[in-house]
């Protein structure tokens, strides 16, 4: 600890006193006007989402071709570019809602006689979507816990993936036990691909941001490797596909042959129940958490600082790699050189938006599932294509980073708190 | 430029950092302001400087009333201050960044460079303010650093100048330099306050010096002044409401370093290093002003820092070099100087706090699973025992005031049965109950049975507390003495001084 010679200290101030706090409503309905009027990171984050449909919505109108071609006669009949505006608006976020969570015509199909299984096949491509998002939502969470950032979840989860993958269509056990195992292999290879960075940094002090990024790299050069391998390569084939997952190493589908929902979803919620656990009742957790706040005051206490740091990525990377597993055995059985690409990036989004809690991580990723299960459907239906999701999610995560420019839009005040803290400077 | 403040006063909380104080700084003077840590010398300097704003009394300028709201009013009235820590951006030179912010501009707005240097030579011709203009300042060394910072406050037409410390990162040779160059300054019609607690420069730049204790200006005085005779008035003939103790019964020594020989970042080298030890039911205060290498003492006392050289030795057991977790396990205890930054984690609730060092094992943990209910059960003991108030033992242990975030670390402490107790700056920061209660706690912790080393730069304190004092300086044990040892002697020591020479 380097520290030039104080010769004289700030003497210690007292807190300030509290601001008066803001007038109380009562009931359930009072406490989300306070929240919203005073701007808490709840509303803040529910507004960003607002703002960021807002936003997706305009560029949905922008692009429509029918809604371009009655804005340029605006000036002549507003009223009609309005209306096809509204109406281009409307057609895509109403598919993207069905898409996520219900269609109504196959509702009154299925009361007509037709299958029921599939009035919930939205819902089921949702959880579907949203399984190795919460796994890799919780792969950064924890490593947030424990004061790092895991921008690692791509190659762990490639990794994973690829590991998985090879357990999946290489070996040859009983069902449950080839689907643990393969599950397992995909944790191992995660938690290995989180350990390089965890080290660097305990040894040399090497900041995690920049050896993940770096290590995401590796890992896709090395599936690329894999997917050269004959062994990783179907029989008779050269092109970088994989052969397919046993059936016995599969995730089993939960709802009927129809529906993709697998048993993925239950070991995501499982896990997220876990960590939950690890973070809030033991003392590894208790570690980790003390780390995240106050090195120095971890230190003093006795507490390894480095060895909290090794475990921290260990377990972010474990969860990315299961997540690139579970990805892989639950729907899609093959390895290619871009499986479980796209984990990393959405983990770290998912995250953010669920500030970094395991709760909030989990209701984040069931609704960037809904987006990516409703993106498909919109992208189908309406000629809206699937990258205004990309944009929706993308723009969420910006809003969510600029609380302020969430709060001026909105016209919210900062929280009392807050206000004090900016005071003085 | 004669700047005069009168009864001005700053309160944090229920802590008066500075009571009624009046001081004068006549034009072309060179003031020297002079107290022990936590005497408020840099609070008031803050309140001229306009960082602080003033509870009381007023601040003039030949004769007028001012207020500052920021430092920029004071710099636009003539007042620039050169901090502990410079504000220079390395990767510019030094012309550029004497001029950030009072940019040189040309005709068509260009940054006109050339004037830039040519201002830098000028102020180095005129004050001595030797530096290449185009130096890149990141590599400049830190004497050269801060006459950047000077030169910045000149640039700024400053009539008084401020200066915190300034000899604190300074080789001997570059103080010699510094002081050239302020005795230059004074000559050209400026005034200098120059915040010091290091005696003999003080006696060697000032025309006048003030010296405060404790918020209150104690005295002035003129460089004749003896060096033992500014050191009675920094730190005080009167007795604290200090503790009562018995004598203590010393037993078996504890704790044993032996030539420690610690390092902070920076230094090449710390003399012979500290040699002292400490008995049972004995009670050791180390005092010294803040700097003279007691932190990191302790720190390598604690495995947190790998001392140069030397061995530390505890019940007769080597420990030198072993990790924190372990000392904490042989019944060390330690409650560390900066409490917000290296004692308690500000953001967890109190009860979490009061379990930071314990709670790996029994009874608060089974395997790897907290047991909640005994850890709420021993921090609302604790909270009664040691009389800890706050509203609940959930709210952040950063809410809490001064004195009961240092009731819970000596309660966390005091918790488990201790061999040995470091405490470094009990009572730093409280208020007159609190500081009471904790002195009072040592003492029984000393009573019990326990080696207690405390570590303080108030030399009240040390005499109150301990049943010997050692002085530290420059990183070695000047002397150790009983409490009894008159205070200007002491004084003396901290500076350095041999008590067998004759007096200055």
């Amino acid at each position: 600890m380097s520290r030039p010679p104080v010769l004289e200290q700030p003497i210690a101030a007292d807190p300030p006193p509290a601001a008066s706090a803001p007038p109380r409503r009562s009931g359930l309905g009072g406490r989300i006007v306070r929240e919203i009027v005073t701007g808490g990171t709840v509303a803040v984050t529910v507004l960003a989402l607002v703002l960021a449909l807002l936003v997706g919505a305009v560029v949905i109108a922008a692009s429509d071709p029918a809604a371009a071609a009655a804005w340029r006669r605006v000036t002549s009949d507003p009223v009609r570019a309005l209306g096809a505006s509204w109406d281009a608006i409307a057609d895509a976020y109403g598919a993207l809602l069905r898409g996520a969570l219900l269609e109504p015509a196959s509702v009154s199909a299925a009361v007509d006689g037709g299958s029921i299984a599939n009035v919930f096949g939205p819902i089921s491509e949702t959880l579907v979507a949203a399984t190795p998002l919460i796994l890799a939502g919780l792969s950064v969470t924890i490593a947030f816990r424990a004061g790092l950032f895991n921008i690692g979840g791509q190659g762990q989860a490639m990794l994973g993936a690829a590991a998985g993958a090879f357990v999946g269509f290489h070996w040859q056990l009983p069902a449950a036990l080839h689907l643990t195992a393969a599950l397992l292999a995909g944790v191992s290879a995660g938690a290995a691909w989180g350990l390089i960075p965890g080290f660097l940094k305990a040894r040399t002090g090497a900041h995690e941001v920049i050896t993940t990024i770096m290590l995401n790299y590796v890992a896709v050069g090395l599936v690329l490797y894999l997917l050269s391998k004959p062994i990783f390569l179907r029989e008779g084939r050269t092109d970088p596909l994989s052969p397919e997952v046993a059936g016995s190493a599969r995730l089993p589908q939960l709802a009927g042959e129809t529906l993709r929902l697998h048993l993925g979803i239950l070991v995501a919620l499982a896990v997220a129940a876990a960590v939950l656990w690890l973070l809030r009742r033991t003392t590894i957790g208790f570690s980790l958490r003390i780390v995240s706040l106050n090195e120095d005051a971890a230190r003093t206490a006795g507490v390894s600082v480095s060895r909290a740091w090794v475990l921290g990525m260990v377990l972010a990377g474990a969860l990315a790699g299961l997540a690139g597993a579970v990805e892989i055995l639950g729907t899609d059985y093959a390895l290619v050189p871009s499986s479980a690409a796209s984990l990393g990036f959405l983990g770290i989004s998912v995250a953010l938006l669920g500030r970094a809690t395991v709760g909030g991580t989990v209701l984040a990723s069931l609704l960037y599932g809904a987006f990516e299960a409703g993106g498909v459907r919109m992208q189908a239906a309406t000629a809206t294509p699937f990258d205004i999701v990309t944009v929706i999610q993308a723009l969420t995560v910006l809003f969510v980073a600029a609380p302020q420019l969430v709060r001026a839009v909105f016209r919210l005040r900062a929280r009392p708190i807050e206000a004090a803290a900016g005071r003085g400077w | 430029m004669k700047v005069e403040l009168q009864g001005v006063t700053k309160r944090f909380g229920t802590l008066v950092a500075n009571a009624g104080v009046d001081l004068t700084i006549e034009e072309s003077e060179i003031h020297c302001l002079l107290g022990e840590n936590g005497a408020g010398k840099s609070t008031l300097m803050n309140l001229l400087y306009g960082s602080l704003r003033l509870d009381g009394g007023r601040i003039s300028i030949d004769g007028r009333p001012v207020e500052f709201e920021s430092p920029r009013d004071a710099i636009a009235a003539g007042i620039g201050m050169v901090h502990q820590h410079f504000a220079l951006v390395p990767t510019l030179t030094v012309a550029e960044n004497v001029m950030l912010g009072f940019e040189r501009v040309g005709r068509s707005g260009r940054l006109d460079r050339r004037a830039a240097r040519r201002d830098v030579v000028e102020m180095a011709e005129r004050y001595g303010l030797e530096a290449d203009p185009d130096a890149v300042v990141g590599d400049l060394p830190i004497g050269l650093q801060q006459r950047v910072e000077i030169m910045k406050a000149l640039k700024r037409d400053a009539q008084l100048l401020i200066l915190d410390e300034p000899t604190a990162v300074l080789r001997p040779q570059e103080s010699e330099q510094l002081f050239g160059i302020l005795a230059a300054l004074r000559e050209s019609g400026r005034s200098i306050v120059f915040i010091s607690h290091k005696l003999r420069e003080v006696r060697k730049v000032a025309d006048r010096v003030t010296i405060l204790r404790r918020g209150h200006v104690v005295g002035t005085a003129t460089p004749d002044a003896t060096e033992s005779e500014l050191a009675s008035l920094m730190v005080g003939k009167n007795v604290l409401l200090g503790v009562q103790k018995s004598r203590g019964r010393p037993g078996a020594v504890v704790l044993r370093a032996d030539g420690l020989r610690v390092l902070a970042a920076g230094e090449s080298e710390s003399g012979a290093g500290a040699t002292f030890e400490i008995r049972e039911g004995e009670i050791l205060s180390l005092a010294g002003v803040n700097g003279n290498g007691q932190t990191e003492v302790v720190e390598a006392l604690m495995g947190l820092r790998r001392p140069q050289s030397g061995s530390v030795t505890l019940s007769g057991e080597d420990v030198t070099g072993v990790t924190t977790r372990e000392i904490l396990a042989r019944g060390v205890a330690f409650v560390p100087e900066d409490r917000r930054r290296s004692g308690l984690v500000a953001e967890l609730p109190v009860y979490e706090n009061l379990v930071l060092d314990v709670f790996a094992g029994p009874p608060f943990a089974k395997g790897i699973r907290l047991q909640r209910k005994a850890i709420r059960e021993h921090a609302a003991r604790l909270m009664s025992e040691f009389d800890v108030r706050a509203p609940s033992m959930d709210v952040a242990a950063g809410t809490l005031s001064g004195g009961n975030q240092q009731k819970v670390l000596l309660a966390r402490e005091l918790s488990r049965p201790v061999r040995l107790l470091i405490v470094a700056e009990p009572t730093r920061g409280l208020d007159v109950a609190a500081a009471e209660f904790v002195q009072r706690r040592i003492v029984e912790a000393r009573d019990a049975g326990a080696a207690v080393l405390v570590v303080t730069s108030d030399l009240d304190e040390a005499i109150t507390l301990g049943d010997r004092l050692a002085v530290i300086y420059r990183g070695g044990i000047v002397d150790t003495v009983p409490p009894s040892t008159p205070r200007e002697s002491l004084g003396v020591l901290m500076a350095g001084g041999d008590l067998s020479l004759p007096v200055a």
